[in-house]
């Protein structure tokens, strides 16, 4: 049975976060999940707006949120974690405060638009977990990852401050997800602690500084990859290696999106899972051979 | 006190649960509308659906039930009947082009001051949208239309009046 | 206006100002001036204080000067005062219920904020009390007899005084306890805060006191399932789980223990927090009241999935000889009670420290909950006093204490535990004087109310251990950049909120200060015995200042943890519940409210439909009639038959259908 939502990929997951919409894309549609892009979707309103005019940042949001609903699908997807982070703290907003209520809605009606709250955003993993299900998503492995050491990182802006489907300070769904295709999950303390984020390019040493305590510590716990959810996040974990070796040392490990391992799971090829786009590829595992036979 | 209409809400809270909650409100100091005027009763299961239609018809807006909630009834099950009463009331006063606003239901523990404030300043602020039920007032109004439609027909047969000496004859004809 | 007059009417009206409390919302003066205006009003006042003794005695006085034949008083809440108003109307010659109290405190002036509004709420309110008070007739209190036994639910130190308090004034008592043991939480303590006295010491005399008392009868193991009937004369199940022991024939020798056919113990024993181990058979502590063995059936090779396979060689039961204690076959039973009053001190439950992940319980072997260092600095728990790390071996050389955890938290219970901070400074003091280690507490405000608390306090500060105050972020195996330091160890992240910045801090053992908890079937235990509980989920009493250790119920008191947290001390002084008890028992009677229903014969049709609405069967039909009756003692007058009765042949004493339409007519009177 086919299950359809309204997809926000935002500006990320059409430039430097390619690969997660090339791996997500496929892997959905091997779930049975389709995904309807907006039509003329605009920025969600993160970074740069959200710092200097929040409401204005909202009432970016709020557009996307007023087509979603019209789009008439019950729920909108955003892979992206500043998408989803912003889209819900709109909603918030729109529920909670009379205010700022006031303004979007007066910012929608002048270009005929409404906005109900009744779309609620939900993130990938989300869904993976609450709504295909661990079983439905084992079922679908042909090729499982074993031996694979994953350390799974989630950033900050999925549970903090909404943490609507996991556990705030030790969230859990990534893990379960990463076991059920096959890999060995290993204790990663850091699995919300900051990246960098936009720090690496404003303030480049606290900013790396960032990224290499988790690059480290991944190392250190004896993962061969890390598993991440937010392009930020992969941007700064994998494209910084250079810098970082520069100035503490070489931490080398590949940063991966969760659906491109789901992806090499489920038989697809790398290519087709924008793996190839990483600058640290991911070692070539006997797990990871060409599939076996049949599949 | 404003001279602009204020809304007249009955309550009838039972012992137990929302009356004690409502005692608890006060206690804790909450401030809500002054509008609502409590009756106590031993259970929800007490109220008896002619008490609302009486206090509808003597010039209250709206009437509110307080009651435990399931399972916690003080009596058992005081509540469920108290809920299937007012089910069927509901029902009845849609059939009287009452609204349904005009009739609530809750179930309030002794531990939830907060909500009585909230169901109470809620339920305030949507009579008072509605604005006046006006029973008193329609009852006068029909009485005399009534009044008026007696005096006409009153009139109309005294002007028939010979002709309705031969009527009494004719009716067994008819039965 | 003309008044009606009515020889047999004459209403006297009084407004209470509560000092200030209801006259600085409500123009007190302007409502007596409106009542004075109503039908049958003869005499309406306003004074300071209605529940004092002037007060009363003006409502006595007016009573014969004026012929009052009925009374209202307009002052708080007819749940604090209409007992005190009612017996000042008793003594005044009248019948106590030609009496009707208005709520104009909790339900007006405490609540509203516009003078005017307020004084004509009240003046609406004490309107329709006249009407009513007009309809009231004379009723007669019902006596209902106590039966002298009483219960106690729960065997830890609260039941146990209480248990012991009316058994020692001569009173029977059934004390219930549902683990093989009684002593309670008590039991696993090592010292008490703030004297550091031996908790065994204190308790254990009284534990096998209470086991010997020829008046109280102990049943443990066992567990309240049913109450049924009536106030002071209530049936109670309890069901007596099988401990495959007959208890009157163990003596307590243990043979059976040193006997098992598991040479070694190895199943995680409960009573020292999964700490140490224990045998299929076992006594759950040296000193357990009764002095019985129990077998547990999940373990014991005589059993698969609770049946009995008989595939054990039963050395036990060689070991056990003559006494024959052992019974493989024994069955759940149900054993019935009579008693008349009830004491519920059915504790509390520690929070479960792995609903706060980021502390690392269940993650890190040493994080550890306060409970369990309970028993690891106990000389008769499982390490026998020796504190060491998870492994077994290795002392702690650093120790941080996590405050409040499970407490003063919106994520988890908002409420203050009230005993944490003191028994963390208790640990804080045994663990050092055990270990010698560096210990820390990490608190958000030091809370040390009591007898000797704050010098309790200031003692630790001197004896060297850290404070830091702070709620902490996280607990750790992270080691950042000073590997040296916290290689290997658990870091606490925290912002010291005195100094003002995050500090990281290494340790080797993480104590979780965990709160307290209304018990997992707190919900169910409420529901059988009718009470109300908090918002919390902690047992409601009537009055936290004027009736503390009672519930809505008649005959039915609190004591202890179930209310709400407390220390010891506070326990056993609320233990004296049993006194209230003990009042009642010995007064031999309960006074219960007239609210009973009665058929009215002639309008009766026998149609049925009321019998249905009864839930306690007072209802039934009698055949040769072709009436309803309703069994007065049987009926707990909650009206649901008479709001139900198509014909109108139902009424319900202090609230029958004409007082309640005169009410309405009240409330809406006034213009």
């Amino acid at each position: 049975m086919t299950t359809k939502y309204s997809y926000f990929p935002g500006c990320s997951l059409k430039g430097i976060g390619r690969a997660y919409e090339e791996s997500l894309l496929p892997v959905f549609r091997a779930l049975d999940v389709e995904l309807e892009e907006l039509e003329d979707w605009n920025c969600c309103g993160a970074t740069a707006y959200m710092a200097v005019d929040e409401v204005k940042a909202c009432v970016l949001a709020s557009r996307n949120l007023a087509m979603a609903e019209k789009l008439g699908h019950k729920e909108l997807l955003a892979p992206c974690s500043a998408c989803y982070l912003v889209l819900n703290k709109t909603k918030h907003y729109l529920e909670d405060s009379p205010s700022v209520r006031g303004v979007i809605q007066k910012a929608l009606a002048e270009v005929d638009m409404t906005y109900s709250g009744n779309t609620p955003v939900r993130h990938p993993l989300d869904v993976m977990i609450n709504n295909v299900g661990l079983d439905a998503i084992k079922k679908r492995v042909v090729r499982p990852l074993t031996g694979l050491k994953v350390a799974p990182y989630y950033g900050c802006q999925i549970v903090r401050p909404y943490a609507t489907f996991d556990d705030q300070h030790d969230p859990q769904t990534m893990d379960r997800l990463m076991e059920a295709i096959g890999c060995t999950v290993v204790h990663y303390p850091l699995k919300t602690r900051c990246c960098g984020a936009s720090l690496t390019g404003t303030l480049p040493e606290p900013g790396l500084l960032c990224s290499k305590i988790l690059l480290e510590e991944a190392l250190k716990r004896g993962a061969d990859v890390i598993a991440t959810v937010c392009p930020l996040c992969q941007f700064n974990l994998d494209g910084y290696h250079h810098n970082i070796k520069k100035r503490w040392g070489d931490f080398r490990i590949p940063t991966v999106y969760f659906t491109q391992l789901m992806g090499l799971a489920f038989g697809l090829g790398e290519r087709e899972l924008g793996l190839h786009r990483g600058f640290i590829p991911m070692k070539p595992l006997p797990a990871l051979a060409p599939a076996a036979v049949g599949t | 006190m404003s001279n602009e209409w204020q809304p007249r809400i009955v309550a009838f809270f039972c012992n137990w649960c929302t009356y004690t909650a409502a005692d608890l409100a006060g206690v804790s100091r909450l401030k809500y509308a002054s509008n609502t005027r409590v009756i106590r009763l031993m259970c929800s299961g007490r109220v008896d659906p002619q008490f609302i239609l009486d206090a509808l018809a003597k010039g209250a807006d709206a009437v509110l039930i307080g009651g435990c909630h399931p399972f916690d009834c003080h009596y058992a099950e005081g509540n469920y009947k108290c809920l299937r009463r007012f089910q069927l009331l509901k029902r009845m006063l849609a059939d009287m082009g009452i609204e349904p606003e005009r009739l609530r239901l809750e179930w309030i523990s002794a531990a939830e001051g907060e909500k009585v404030k909230r169901v109470i300043n809620e339920m305030t602020a949507a009579v008072r949208a509605l604005g006046p039920l006006g029973i008193p007032q329609k009852f006068a109004e029909w009485d005399k239309e009534m009044e008026q439609f007696t005096a006409h027909v009153q009139a109309a047969e005294a002007l028939k009046a010979p002709c309705a000496e031969h009527a009494p004859t004719q009716e067994p004809a008819h039965v | 206006m003309d008044k009606p007059t009515n020889q047999n009417i004459r209403i006297g009206f009084y407004v209470c100002h509560c000092g200030s409390n209801i006259a600085a919302m409500v123009d007190c003066p302007a409502v007596a001036k409106y009542v004075e205006t109503l039908p049958h009003v003869v005499l309406s006042r306003d004074y300071k204080y209605m529940c004092s003794d002037p007060g009363q005695e003006l409502i006595q006085k007016d009573i014969a000067e004026h012929k009052l034949t009925r009374v209202v008083v307009a002052s708080c809440s007819p749940l604090l005062h209409e007992h005190t108003f009612r017996g000042a109307v008793e003594a005044g010659g009248l019948n106590p219920f030609f009496f009707h109290m208005v709520n104009i405190r909790e339900h007006d002036s405490w609540v509203h904020t516009d003078k005017a509004e307020a004084t004509t709420k009240a003046k609406e309110l004490a309107h329709a009390a006249i009407m009513r008070v007009a309809m009231h007739k004379a009723l007669e209190v019902k006596r209902v007899p106590v039966h002298p036994d009483a219960l106690v639910i729960g065997g830890g130190i609260a039941g146990i005084h209480a248990a012991m308090t009316l058994a020692n004034a001569g009173k029977k008592v059934f004390l219930v306890e549902r683990e093989p043991s009684i002593g309670g939480h008590m039991a696993k303590f090592d010292k008490t805060f703030p004297t550091l006295d031996c908790a065994a010491c204190i308790l254990t005399p009284k534990m096998s006191e209470a086991g010997s008392h020829p008046n109280i009868t102990l049943l443990s193991y066992s567990e309240v399932t049913k109450l049924d009937g009536y106030v002071g004369n209530y049936t109670v199940t309890v069901k007596r789980k099988p401990r495959y022991i007959i208890e009157d024939k163990c003596t307590g020798c243990q043979e059976c223990v040193a006997n098992c056919v598991y040479k070694e113990a190895k199943f995680p024993d409960e009573f020292n927090e999964g700490l140490g181990k224990r045998k299929p058979v076992y006594i759950p502590f040296p000193q357990a009241t009764p002095q019985v063995v129990v077998i547990d059936p999940k373990t014991c090779l005589n059993f698969r999935n609770g049946e009995l396979t008989g595939k054990c060689k039963k050395s036990c039961v060689t070991a056990c000889g003559e006494k024959q204690a052992i019974d493989f076959n024994q069955k759940e039973t149900f054993l019935e009670l009579k008693v008349g009053t009830v004491i519920v001190t059915t504790g509390f439950k520690a929070f479960d420290a792995k609903r706060m992940p980021q502390y690392g319980y269940g993650k890190f072997p040493n994080v550890f909950t306060a409970l369990e260092i309970e028993r690891l600095v106990n000389s008769s728990g499982p390490t026998g006093g020796h504190v060491v790390l998870r492994d077994g071996k290795t002392e702690p050389k650093s120790i941080g204490i996590i405050h409040c955890v499970g407490s003063r938290d919106k994520k988890t219970n908002r409420w203050c535990s009230r005993v944490c901070c003191m028994y963390s400074l208790k640990l804080a003091h045994l663990l050092k004087e055990h270990t010698g280690a560096e210990i820390y507490n990490f608190y958000i405000d030091m809370r040390t109310p009591g007898k000797g608390y704050e010098e309790f306090y200031d003692k630790l500060l001197e004896e060297g251990v850290h404070f830091i105050r702070g709620r902490v972020g996280e607990v750790t195996d992270w080691a950042m950049s000073k590997e040296e330091m916290e290689k290997g160890k658990l870091v606490i992240r925290v912002e010291d909120t005195l100094a003002g910045y995050v500090r990281r801090i290494p340790f080797d053992m993480v104590v979780l200060a965990t709160g307290l908890e209304p018990q997992e079937d707190a919900q169910s235990i409420r529901r059988m015995l009718n009470m109300s509980c908090g918002t919390e989920g902690f047992f409601l009493e009537r009055h936290p200042k004027l009736a503390p250790v009672s519930t809505f119920t008649e005959g039915i008191f609190l004591a202890g943890c179930c209310q709400g947290p407390r220390d010891i001390p506070d326990s056993v002084a609320q233990a004296g519940a049993a006194a209230e008890a003990l009042v009642l028992i010995d007064k031999g009677y309960i006074e219960q409210e007239p609210n009973t229903a009665y058929i009215l014969d002639d309008e009766c049709c026998g149609c049925k439909s009321c019998i249905p609405l009864c839930p306690y069967t007072a209802i039934t039909f009698d055949a040769a009639k072709k009436k309803a009756v309703i069994n007065e003692a049987l009926c707990k007058g909650c009206g649901t038959c008479v709001a139900g009765c198509p014909s109108g042949s139902i009424v319900q004493n202090l609230f029958d259908d004409e007082e309640i339409f005169s009410e309405i007519e009240g409330v809406l009177a006034h213009e």
